[in-house]
């Protein structure tokens, strides 16, 4: 009986453990399938094989991370998308992140995704939602800055919403540089916990290759 | 017993092996059958699942086994769970979802109605379009000029809506109707309203059909909603040649209330002496303006809120006499208007929300008139040339209104309401005319119910009932409202409304008889409307029928009536030239009425057949400027002279004004925009109206015997306006700081 007992347990060791398992490699397959992406139709359904982890995770913060960031992707250049809706996808997955993510760091990422919906949002019609989308966009990197001063991706983001302000408004290419410096600096001796956000040095790089 | 174990596992790899992956797939549809791409499919509690297609095709592969639920979802519709049964075979499953309602997708109903609010959907017009409206000089009402529906009316106060008078526009705020909404005016001078754009997160223009929590109100509904708490404490002050303000505005720590005073002066006497006026005016206009307010947020979300204004002004003005070479017309007035509104919205859980508005206004008026000579002195007349006599009075005037208005709101299943309440109002009329006193007070109470039914978020209907009574004519009236709203394609949609409109006569007319009934219009509007966030297309065709309008002639009494039919069309479009926002409005207008002393059927001097206006915005970044040009085209409006003839009125002369044209220019520059943490905030403003001089004539005056007649016109051809508005604002922050150590 005893030994009948260990089976099942044994059994219940094994499935257990096949979720887990199952994580690692699912998560390392959709990041790489993200990194691959070119359209819109390839974020989403990366997006949406995210969301399913998340799902039935339960517990994870991180596949509703980077199902929201998948979607951040393509509103940046697709002007067929619906910025409304795609933002509003977004910041729900910033919702249930940001409820599962403990670590001040971990909450610090998302609001670099927030930042970016919102910033989207904004972009529809600068002149009426800058103080409403803007704000808002501007508040939550802040609000990241102060959880984790050490995060280059939203000192990446700062200088980003600074280099598409006209210049004229105290922003543009000149006035980003510093920043973008700074961002670069703190990307190369920062270190990505495994899974997590590793992004945003590439395009820091390319930003300021533009600039020189 | 290890042997079993050992089977047992043997089953389990084999159970794992035995069985390779299986594909399930369908298609995912809406209720009418249009695919739902972007639509997700997933195997509950795993990986597995897909996205649908632009075709409405999904397809995926697992290797689970056994019972699952799948879930179908995607945003703005029902999810539906299916239990599904994998073994050997492939599945194919279609599945068709249902739209959920929602008040952000959902229709609104936009006939005869422009909402322009800060964040309100279906905006038009916001506060910030408003003061930048050239030709406007942030006066709401100047704005509102520019949309269809509204005739170009400059020698009365008031915004004449499709056919209607003055007084048939009425505003109100939070809730509750603004007795005197405009400065007092001399005759022949239309005068701007005495509340800022600024003071209001709302502004709804209805120009026929509108809801019936609002009454007393013939032809138009101008609903204003003041702002909430303002976003940080700041002070300001505005410097002009024409006037000084300045004020302050103070949001508690805990942002949970604020308070603020503003206090404006306005002396024309230094840019009279620039800017030569046609009339002498012998006392100089003079405002003194002085508000306060405070808000309040309540523990359940609600917010109390209060605000106060108080004016004085003089004005007098000497005009050529028009019955005479060498006499003069010497008119004056004396006005004091305190305005209080205090309101309370709540949210009592369950879906109940309550606003529950109060106000007191008191106005008073002393005006005077006098013939005068040559020499400005008073010239006396006796009762053979009555006529003349008649033009020396003096005249004392007070009108307070009491209110107090109850509205509920509950939330009916889904996203459909139910509004309604009720509401008093106690007027207090006096006038003294010469020697004579004459008091009129009356109560007005109201009931009304209306609720917003959607069917689905593609269609809504919005039916209601208003029941009055004014014991002043003691008269019952009960108006019907009804509309309907249908979404014809992603952002276009058509709209219908219908409903009755009763309105009191003017208190003038009151004091001479009382036996009087409610003056009576009945709306059919049909609205097209296509919306998306840079453009907005509107085109609506109206026919309303007026009843019981005051006839004075021959007897005193509700026998009067009428029509106005038309067209009008509205474009706003800040997509197409890069930076550069417009909009053009056109409104054609055909409308007859019988009332006053009218001896037929016949256009009122207020309306044109056809009214344009194109207005243009264009900031310049690189300059921290905005360009701002107003056009605004009216077709020349019919003028009357009616002789007494035989105890009865007739036409002896008749006409139709020139087509009238104004260019408005303003510019307004902000040297600190942009500038990080600057403390500051500077606006310079200038405008000038009527650029090019066009000769604008409102109408004509006629002489007692008709034999001469004097064109009606604007003070002064141009007018000019510059000035400096200065904020700054209080950072809160270093407070946060110190309280959080």
């Amino acid at each position: 009986m005893k030994k009948y007992l260990f089976s099942i347990a044994l059994f219940a060791g094994v499935a257990v453990q096949a979720q887990s398992d199952k994580f690692m490699p699912a998560m390392k397959e959709n990041l790489t399938l993200m990194d691959s992406s070119k359209t819109t139709e390839d974020f989403q359904k990366v997006s949406a094989a995210f969301e399913r982890i998340g799902d039935a995770e339960k517990t994870q913060w991180l596949p509703y991370y980077y199902a929201g960031l998948a979607l951040t992707t393509p509103a940046w250049y697709d002007t067929q998308i619906d910025k409304d809706a795609n933002a509003q996808k977004i910041l729900a997955f910033c919702d249930k992140a940001d409820a599962l993510a403990t670590a001040n760091e971990d909450k610090a990422e998302i609001l670099a995704v927030r930042n970016m919906a919102l910033t989207q949002q904004m972009l529809v019609d600068p002149q009426s939602r800058y103080m409403t989308y803007g704000q808002e966009a501007a508040a939550d990197l802040q609000k990241g800055m102060q959880l984790d001063p050490n995060n280059p991706r939203l000192v990446y983001l700062q200088a980003m919403s600074i280099y598409g302000t006209p210049a004229q408004f105290g922003g543009g290419p000149d006035k980003a540089k510093p920043e973008l410096e700074k961002a670069l600096e703190m990307f190369k001796s920062f270190q990505a916990k495994p899974l997590h956000p590793d992004w945003g040095m590439k395009q820091t790089e390319n930003v300021l290759s533009q600039i020189k | 017993m290890s042997q079993k174990i050992l089977f047992f596992i043997a089953t389990l790899f084999f159970f794992h092996a035995s069985f390779s992956q299986v594909t399930i797939r369908g298609k995912v549809i809406d209720n009418k059958g249009k695919p739902l791409p972007g639509a997700s499919v997933t195997l509950k509690d795993t990986y597995d699942g897909a996205l649908v297609d632009s075709m409405g095709n999904y397809v995926f592969t697992t290797k689970e086994q056994g019972s699952h639920q799948l879930i179908y979802s995607l945003m703005g519709y029902h999810s539906v769970e299916q239990a599904v049964m994998i073994g050997k075979e492939n599945i194919t499953i279609n599945i068709s979802l249902k739209e959920e309602l929602n008040e952000l997708k959902a229709v609104i109903i936009s006939a005869g109605s422009f909402a322009a609010g800060d964040n309100k959907r279906g905006t038009v017009l916001n506060s910030i379009d408003i003061a930048t409206t050239a030709g406007s000089n942030a006066d709401i009402t100047a704005a509102l000029k520019t949309l269809p529906g509204a005739q170009q009316v400059g020698e009365k106060d008031g915004l004449y809506v499709r056919g209607g008078e003055g007084y048939e526009t009425k505003q109100f705020i939070d809730g509750t109707m603004v007795n005197d909404p405009y400065f007092s005016s001399v005759p022949d001078i239309a005068s701007r309203g005495r509340f800022s754009p600024f003071l209001f997160k709302g502004t709804v223009f209805s120009t026929g059909g509108y809801s019936a929590l609002y009454g007393q109100a013939l032809s138009s509904a101008v609903i204003l909603e003041s702002i909430d708490l303002p976003e940080k404490s700041a002070a300001n002050a505005a410097i002009s040649p024409l006037f000084v303000g300045a004020g302050f505005q103070d949001l508690a720590k805990n942002k949970k209330s604020s308070w603020g005073a503003n206090y404006g002066y306005v002396n024309v006497n230094l840019y009279f002496n620039l800017v030569k006026q046609t009339p002498d005016y012998f006392k100089i206009p003079e405002f003194h303006n002085a508000d306060a307010n405070f808000r309040i947020k309540t523990k359940s979300g609600g917010i109390i809120k209060y605000y106060t204004t108080f004016d004085y002004s003089e004005i007098g003005i000497r005009r050529p006499d028009i019955d005479s070479n060498y006499l003069k017309n010497a008119f004056s007035i004396t006005n004091h208007n305190w305005y209080n509104n205090l309101s309370w919205r709540e949210n009592l859980g369950n879906g109940w929300e309550m606003n529950l508005g109060t106000s007191y206004s008191t106005n008073r008026d002393d005006i005077g008139q006098q013939v005068q000579d040559a020499n400005n002195q008073p010239r006396t007349f006796d009762t053979s040339t009555y006529w003349m006599n008649a033009k020396n009075f003096h005249l004392k005037n007070r009108q307070d209104l009491s209110q107090i208005k109850l509205v509920l709101k509950k939330k009916l299943g889904g996203i459909s309401t139910l509004r309604f309440g009720g509401e008093y109002w106690y007027n207090y009329n006096s006038t003294q005319f010469n020697d004579t006193t004459h008091l009129l007070n009356g109560n007005y109470q109201a009931l009304f119910a209306e609720s917003d039914i959607y069917l689905t978020n593609d269609i809504v209907a919005q039916v209601g009932a208003r029941f009055e009574h004014a014991s002043i004519i003691n008269k019952l009236n009960i108006a019907p409202r009804v509309s309907l709203a249908y979404r014809t394609g992603p952002d276009a949609q058509i709209s219908l409304a219908y409903g009755m409109f009763y309105q009191t006569p003017e208190t003038q007319q009151l004091f001479y008889s009382t036996q009087l009934g409610f003056i009576k219009a009945t709306h059919y509007i049909l609205n097209y409307q296509k919306m998306t966030n840079l453009r907005t297309f509107r085109a609506e065709i109206f026919y309303k029928k007026y009843q019981d309008l005051i006839k004075t002639y021959p007897t005193y009494d509700n026998s009067g009536y009428g029509y106005a039919k038309g067209v009008e069309v509205f474009y706003r479009d800040k997509k197409t030239f890069k930076g550069i926002d417009y909009w053009i409005s056109y409104s054609y207008l055909d409308t007859k009425r019988d009332y006053l002393n009218f001896p037929l059927e016949m256009e009122p001097n207020f309306a044109a057949h056809h009214t344009a206006s194109f207005v243009l915005k264009k900031f310049y970044t690189s300059l921290k400027t905005g360009f701002n040009l107003t056009y605004t085209f009216a077709t020349g409006r019919p003028y009357y002279n009616f002789q007494l003839n035989n105890g009865k009125y007739e036409i002896a002369d008749q006409g139709i004004t020139k087509d009238y044209n104004s260019l408005g220019f303003s510019v307004n520059y902000l040297p600190n925009l942009g500038k990080q943490n600057a403390r500051t905030f500077l606006v310079l403003f200038a405008s000038v109206n009527n650029v090019l001089g066009a000769d604008q004539v409102y109408g004509y005056n006629y002489s007692y015997n008709g034999s001469l007649k004097q064109a009606i016109t604007p003070p002064a051809k141009r007018m000019y306006f510059i000035g400096l508005f200065l904020s700054w604002g209080v950072d809160r922050s270093q407070d946060a700081i110190n309280n959080n150590l």
